[in-house]
């Protein structure tokens, strides 16, 4: 019996691919958002708000879902290009289903990718598909102690969207309790609070896409 | 669930190291794993009994080796172990922090048996 050194991480064909990607998204000078959250936290919403207000950009969507294509139908009246993924049981997007996507892209320049992410605060997070930023989005009827429980997405999320915030005088949501929580666990996260369904806050978030589109453009 | 498409990942390593070398068989797979990643050793050892059978791999032992979380403090300039997922320095309360372990997911080594000279 012999022992052989690996060292080989276990998802590095996962980010072999996710590298891939980035320079398929750079090709089309492409911002990219990959956004997590829990099944029902307004993923859809707030992409339709988002295409709604960036009128003057060129966007994309990619799509993930276990299975059907609802959330295609309902964002496709928007969007000049939606890509529907069906992960057929599969709990998150990997690169390797976004790479295969990414061959029906339109042609040419395209400013924003929003990837919607299967709903699930898990597995999502672990699988890097060659975006800029991961952006996780949690509404305030799931509860203000989510970070403790699921840190992982909160500490590489660039941006935090706290989402339904027209709800909280009907919960026991703590919103300073969660903020804190958040910032404890990636002090440099950067906190977005709106309701899609009253449309609160949602030019803070349009605002924060617009700053990193020009961020690019400079870089 | 995300431990099985994790786990496929680890079996493609682990044999592709294996048929490389000219391993019979695979007796051990030590897999580091840091405690801020999501995945469950118990999950794995799961799919990995499922998804080997039939290979050289079958049966392989899985010796799990967890890292605890370190961080390195722009403050006070110290590195330490944290033992929550809070970033942020136990010694002097600073969130000015890089974390270098934590995070690790890969395989660390394999123990085989190497394929008996077909000639004798």
């Amino acid at each position: 019996m012999r022992r052989i050194k690996i060292n080989e991480k276990i998802l590095s064909a996962n980010d072999l691919i996710a590298l891939e990607n980035r320079s398929i998204f750079d090709h089309h000078q492409a911002l990219v958002l990959n956004i997590i959250s829990s099944p029902g936290s307004g993923k859809t919403s707030l992409i339709e708000e988002t295409l709604r207000r960036l009128r003057d950009k060129r966007a994309t969507v990619i799509e993930g879902d276990i299975a059907g294509d609802l959330d295609a139908n309902r964002i496709e009246p928007l969007a000049p290009s939606v890509l529907q993924i069906n992960t057929d049981g599969s709990c998150h997007l990997d690169a390797r289903m976004i790479r295969s996507a990414l061959d029906h892209l339109p042609e040419g320049r395209i400013d924003l990718i929003l990837i919607e992410n299967v709903g699930n605060l898990v597995c999502p997070a672990e699988f890097k598909v060659g975006e800029d930023h991961k952006v996780v989005i949690l509404s305030v009827t799931e509860g203000d102690d989510k970070p403790l429980k699921y840190p992982l997405v909160f500490q590489l999320a660039s941006v935090l969207v706290i989402n339904k915030i027209d709800l909280i005088p009907y919960t026991d949501f703590n919103l300073v309790r969660f903020i804190n929580l958040t910032r404890q666990i990636n002090p440099k996260i950067e906190v977005i609070k709106l309701s899609c369904r009253t449309k609160e806050g949602i030019e803070d978030w349009t605002q924060w896409i617009r700053k990193r589109l020009d961020d690019k453009n400079k870089g | 669930m995300h431990e099985l498409s994790v786990t496929e990942s680890l079996l493609n390593i682990v044999l592709k190291e294996a048929r490389h070398n000219r391993c019979e068989k695979v007796i051990e797979v030590g897999i580091t794993i840091g405690r801020l990643s999501s995945f469950i050793p118990d999950c794995i050892e799961y799919y990995f009994s499922f998804l080997s059978k039939g290979t050289i791999a079958e049966g392989a032992k899985l010796k799990f080796r967890i890292i605890s979380p370190v961080i390195v403090c722009n403050n006070c300039d110290q590195e330490v172990k944290i033992s929550d997922p809070f970033m942020r320095c136990p010694i002097c309360g600073s969130s000015n922090i890089r974390l270098v372990s934590g995070r690790e997911c890969y395989v660390e080594y394999i123990e085989v048996e190497d394929e008996k000279n077909k000639d004798q």
